[in-house]
Parts: structure tokens; C-alpha cells; sequence
């Protein structure tokens, strides 16, 4: 048949591919603008869940989330000296980029690479969240290696104490629905309210275990349910805590917090 | 006499030949998204975008295709429809786009896509193709809703995230059952399915050998 001769097989490939890479361009280019703007939402909206301002499910309007976003303060952090970065736009601060500038990051020891990231930014923002004028909670966003993919996400901290945790959310992965991808459930969310990521000697005891919790002993409140079906997600939000939290991340900022008080 | 034969390819798929429940396609996709009404209804939607038209693009160039590589042509045209979809849904619908997740991106693969492409739309008029490709795509719905239903409803006790029963975890009533949730569950509500369907239709009772 003239149909399978080379010329007309190279032709008809050829001719396949051009239409569909124009439509399909066109199609990603033309909505860029759109889906960047859903993204920057499901942002602000992903801390306010983190916040206790916005219940998990509850479906907001673009506006509301605007306006209740209004009690939240970005700040950028120097993560090396705990102190904040004031000549910064916090607002317009990129910490995922900054973390892939070779100028603006730093490799990880691998020792020390609890999340999996390997690099991180020598900035990272922190959100103040108020409510009635009194700084309230601080949340801090982590991310790290899960089975899948990197899990983005925020975690809140009691601003009285620096140390109860008050909420945990993921805003982006790529974990397997229905088993890793159950850090999404908002029952499971619910249960780390309350727990306590650091011990009396400051160090970060926060994990997630295998099964369930045992009620009344004396680890129960530095615990959380592991996620069944999904150990390695698990040991991935458990590594990026400890990171997060630790010296390499955020632990001189939030030891400073607790000597001279969330201003 | 066209007329009939239209309104045979559109319908016949619906409950005559059904992708899901006679010819046992697209079973993955059936299972993952319909815990949700929304997320099914998403995912209807989608698949019969993409296999409507993909019948109707591959049927417009079934005559130049060299059969040597009609099977990746066919792959690289719903592989950029699926995109085009995925990317409507990231700028109208994010939140279901998150739901839906990989699955919407798993349209490529769907073999109903595929199968309708290589069994019905190279060898028909790019009109018949589209036909049958809705059709197609409305039998598929009709088992998504059908699952998706029973499972919303008694798996957490609301329809289109309306509450419908009220769950004994909120003071109500209803004990959710939590099978139901998970994708085994979809498995047995195809079982049904395909078991009325067989006792109405009995001509699609397969012969015991």
C-alpha cells in the first residue's frame, strides 16, 4: 500500500505531531496565567487550613480567602541565624526557586538530610497568624521526599509555647490516592492538633508511627497515626518534621521565638 | 434508514454493548474516581471529550495513516487531547483537577480511548466516529454514576456533598460503611451491574463452554 512507504510514514508522523505540540502549547500557554492564579490561592488557602481559619472541605470564595488572608503576616527567615530578613519582600518571596539558586541555598549534609531535598534556601518564609491583635500561631512551611514525589506542606505552631503543634497540611504531591495520598484526609490531619513536636531538652520528637497510637503513655503525645498502606510516605512526613524543625531548618528561629516571645 | 443506524451508534454502547459492563474496558479509571459524584461526573465529562474527538480526528485521517504506526498516531492524539483536558481543569476546576489527580492524565491509557480509536474509528466516517464516540463515552458514564452514587451515598452519606444521610459521627443516624470508599468496593457495584444487566439483556450472557 502507499500508505506504508517511508516518505509517507515520516509525513504523516511529522504532520500528527506539529498539529497536536501547536494545540497542545497553545492550550498550556494560553491558560498559564489562569492556573498560576489557582495555584497562588490554593497557597493562601492551604495556610489558612493550617491557620484553623478555613475548615478542611469547606469550599471558599477567591475573595474570602483574600480577605481572611489579611490576618496573616509572611516573613522571611534566616534560617542560619534565626533572625528575620527585613530588607525582603516577604510577600513576594519564592523560597522553592531560592532553593534551586546556587547563590541563595545551601547543600545539605547527607546526615543531616532527614527530608530527602539535598538543597535548601538560606531564607524560608513563616507566616504570623493573628487573630484579635495578639500573634497567635506560626506557621512554617516544609517539604520533602514522600514514595512518589516531594509533599509541600505547612505546619502550625502554638505561638504560646512554640512547641504544641496546631495543624499539618499538604498543598502539592503526587502520592498514590487513597493510600499516601491520605495525608489529605482531614481526619488524619485532625489528629496531629495538639501533639508536641519538641521535648523537654528542646530536641524534636515528633513522628509518625506504624499502626496506631496507644492512649495515656507518656510518648503518646509526641505521636501520630501512621498512614496504613503508605510507610514510606509516613517516614517521609516524619524525616521532613525533623528536618523542618530541627537545627538545619527552622531550630534557631524557633528557639529565638521561645526566649524573646512571637512579636 | 441513516437516521436509525445513527441513533444505534450513539445508544447501543449505553446498555446493548457496553464498554465497562460487556467488554470490560476502562475498569481502573471506574474504580478510582468514584468514591466522589463530582469527581465521576469530572471524569464523564472528560472521557467524552477525549474519546469523541479523538474518534473524529482519527477517523478525518484514517485513510493516510500507514498502518505500520496507526497505533502510535492514534496514541499521540489523545495523549494531546488528554493534555488540552488536564489543562482546562487545572484553570477552571482546580480542586477537582487535585482530586482527579494522575487520573485525568490515566485518560490516555483508558483503553475504551484506544479501543473505540483502532476498532470503530479507522474504518468509519468521521461522523459515525463521533457518534460512537459520545456513545461510547455515555456508557461509561452510565456505570461511573451508577458507582459513584451507591458509594458517595453510603460510603459517607451524601450526594454530590450535600448530606443526605445524617452520619452518626455528627449526631445523626447512619453509620457510614467504609467499604465503600475503597476501590474493592467499586468492583462488587460493577458486579451488580453487569449481573442486571445480564438478566435483562440475556443475550449477553456469555455460553459456558
Amino acid at each position: 500500500m502507499a500508505n506504508d512507504s517511508i516518505g509517507r510514514t515520516f509525513g504523516v508522523a511529522l504532520g500528527v505531531c506539529l498539529v497536536c505540540s501547536v494545540l497542545v502549547s497553545g492550550a498550556a500557554v494560553s491558560l498559564r496565567p489562569t492556573q498560576a492564579v489557582n495555584k497562588a490561592l490554593d497557597k493562601k488557602r492551604n495556610i489558612l487550613m493550617a491557620a484553623g481559619f478555613v475548615k478542611a472541605g469547606e469550599t471558599v470564595s477567591g475573595e474570602r480567602i483574600e480577605e481572611l488572608y489579611k490576618n496573616i503576616e509572611p516573613r522571611v527567615v534566616n534560617l542560619a541565624t534565626g533572625d528575620y530578613e527585613e530588607n525582603i519582600d516577604a510577600v513576594g518571596y519564592d523560597q522553592r526557586r531560592a532553593a534551586k539558586d546556587l547563590a541563595r541555598s545551601m547543600a545539605i549534609p547527607a546526615g543531616e538530610d532527614f527530608g530527602g531535598i539535598k538543597r535548601r534556601a538560606n531564607l524560608a518564609s513563616a507566616y504570623l497568624v493573628s487573630d484579635r491583635g495578639k500573634v497567635r500561631k506560626v506557621i512554617l512551611p516544609m517539604h520533602g521526599k514522600g514514595l512518589w514525589s516531594t509533599l509541600y506542606g505547612f505546619i502550625a505552631l502554638d505561638a504560646k509555647d512554640i512547641n504544641t503543634i496546631r495543624g499539618l497540611v499538604y498543598y502539592e504531591h503526587a502520592e498514590t490516592p487513597g493510600l499516601g495520598g491520605e495525608v489529605d484526609n482531614p481526619n488524619w490531619k485532625a489528629l496531629w492538633d495538639g501533639k508536641m513536636a519538641f521535648d523537654e531538652s528542646g530536641s524534636v520528637r515528633i513522628e509518625v508511627i506504624k499502626g496506631k497510637v496507644v492512649p495515656g503513655r507518656a510518648e503518646t503525645k509526641y505521636q501520630v497515626d501512621g498512614l496504613s498502606g503508605a510507610t514510606i510516605t509516613s517516614r517521609g512526613v516524619k524525616g521532613m518534621l525533623r528536618y523542618w524543625l530541627g537545627e538545619g531548618g527552622y531550630g534557631k528561629y524557633l528557639a529565638k521565638l521561645k526566649q524573646q516571645g512571637v512579636s | 434508514m441513516a437516521d436509525e443506524k445513527a441513533k444505534d451508534i450513539l445508544f447501543n454502547p449505553v446498555f446493548n454493548d457496553n464498554p465497562i459492563a460487556l467488554q470490560i474496558l476502562g475498569i481502573c479509571s471506574a474504580l478510582a474516581v468514584t468514591t466522589k459524584l463530582e469527581t465521576a461526573v469530572t471524569m464523564c465529562l472528560a472521557v467524552l471529550f477525549v474519546v469523541s474527538l479523538s474518534n473524529t480526528a482519527v477517523s478525518l485521517i484514517r485513510n493516510y495513516i500507514p498502518s505500520s504506526i496507526r497505533i502510535i498516531v492514534q496514541m499521540t492524539i489523545i495523549a494531546s487531547l488528554v493534555i488540552i483536558v488536564d489543562q482546562f481543569l487545572r484553570a477552571y476546576a482546580f480542586d477537582i483537577s487535585k482530586q482527579l489527580s494522575v487520573f485525568v492524565g490515566l485518560i490516555i491509557t483508558n483503553c475504551i480511548v484506544m479501543g473505540r480509536a483502532e476498532a470503530f474509528a479507522m474504518k468509519n466516517g468521521p461522523g459515525a466516529s463521533f457518534l460512537d464516540g459520545v456513545g461510547n463515552a455515555l456508557g461509561y458514564s452510565v456505570i461511573l454514576l451508577f458507582v459513584g452514587v451507591f458509594r458517595e451515598l453510603f460510603g459517607s452519606g451524601k450526594l454530590f456533598g450535600a448530606e443526605v444521610f445524617s452520619l452518626a459521627a455528627e449526631g445523626g443516624w447512619y453509620a457510614p460503611n467504609g467499604l465503600m470508599l475503597l476501590p474493592p468496593s467499586a468492583f462488587f457495584l460493577i458486579g451488580f451491574f453487569i449481573w442486571a444487566l445480564r438478566s435483562w439483556k440475556t443475550e449477553q450472557v456469555e455460553e459456558e463452554s
